[in-house]
């Protein structure tokens, strides 16, 4: 199978990897930037719950979730078991499998051990910034590689501060809290492009609301965005065949 | 708990994280996607990202009930009608995290 065989999507094959490096680097700062003040906060409850430096390493380094880490980190601590830890687990992070499927598009073609690499690195952040440059500008694959892994390595070494240092450090600082809502924010922007995103991303809020509000857990994530693009994807269909 | 255990637990963690994310790449990336899909997938990344965001703005956590008016969505407004005149990201996330700030002195 021919490599890069995306024939509108002409990967920049002529520069060199420092420049995909860079332009990764520069793509993904506010990702490590939000990912510094929640590693930390990780970081120190872990330390709190009883877990070793190494075990905090190891679990970012093996799991790369936010939320999945902070729920095992609770039912450890009230003594739950392996194995439904690792099923709650899978739950949280199921939805994944949509923003891999929405990256697929732009992948096509791509050699099956970069995807393998790739796949390892897409978290909610890293996919929000990857698709929307991917759609908006010339973004490719290794470009997109180094922000994920860049991520990877400032919430690894998050984490590990937070464990260290993190019970000294008071909460909300220079409103780092914000980080993460500012960049969703940014990226919810940069969706906005036709009356159709507009209405999806406004269904999409609203069954999330209530969902969140009604089911307890994480299910709502996955609902809300499946619920949304679902109508927002019949809405455009049936205003399309009217006119 | 002991080294084994702790293994044990991340390894399994880690495998299903990683499967759903691994998985439709790899099936997808690699046959003609339908346009229907195309364009359904193309109304995801708006969803998953308003989903996201939505409680964060409108809903209290502990317990969860509904919420107009939290901090976050008043800092949220002026922050996006900066993120969408300048079109930054990091200068975005910056100017969200001074105003929560400051924000935060005065609520």
């Amino acid at each position: 199978m021919q490599q890069d065989s995306h024939s509108n999507r002409p990967f920049s094959d002529h520069t060199k990897p420092e420049h995909w490096f860079r332009q990764g680097a520069a793509a993904s700062w506010p990702i490590c930037l939000g990912y510094f003040p929640v590693g930390l906060a990780f970081g120190a409850l872990a330390q709190q719950a009883g877990l070793p430096v190494w075990a905090v390493g190891l679990m970012s380094i093996l799991v790369f979730a936010g939320s999945a880490q902070f729920i095992a980190l609770a039912m450890l601590t009230t003594g739950a078991g392996i194995v439904s830890i690792i099923l709650t687990t899978m739950v949280v992070n199921l939805r994944h499998a949509l923003m891999s499927s929405s990256l697929a598009v732009y992948l096509q073609g791509v050699n099956r051990w970069f995807l393998a690499l790739f796949a390892y690195g897409i978290t909610d952040e890293s996919f929000a910034v990857n698709i929307s440059r991917f759609r908006n500008e010339d973004w490719g694959r290794w470009q997109a590689l180094a922000v994920n892994h860049l991520s990877n390595c400032a919430w690894v070494a998050a984490t590990l501060c937070g464990s260290l240092i993190g019970q000294f450090i008071p909460q909300g600082t220079l409103g780092m809290d914000y980080a993460m809502t500012g960049m969703f924010i940014s990226l919810v922007g940069s969706q906005l492009q036709n009356r159709i995103s507009i209405l999806t991303g406004l269904l999409a809020g609203l069954i999330s609301i209530a969902w969140y509000l009604l089911i307890p857990g994480d299910s709502y994530i996955i609902g809300a965005s499946v619920g949304g693009a679902t109508m927002g994807y019949f809405i455009k269909r049936r205003t399309r065949n009217r006119i | 708990m002991s080294f084994t255990d702790y293994l044990l637990l991340f390894s399994g963690m880690g495998l299903v994280t990683y499967l759903p994310r691994w998985f439709p790449l790899f099936h997808l990336a690699h046959r003609r996607l339908p346009q229907w899909l195309i364009d359904w997938l193309s109304l995801i990344p708006v969803a998953i990202l308003s989903a996201l965001l939505a409680p964060i703005l409108f809903v209290d956590t502990q317990p969860r009930c509904l919420h107009i008016g939290k901090l976050e969505l008043l800092v949220a407004i002026p922050t996006l009608i900066f993120a969408l005149k300048s079109r930054s990201m990091g200068a975005t996330v910056l100017v969200g995290m001074l105003l929560y700030w400051v924000g935060g002195l005065f609520f």
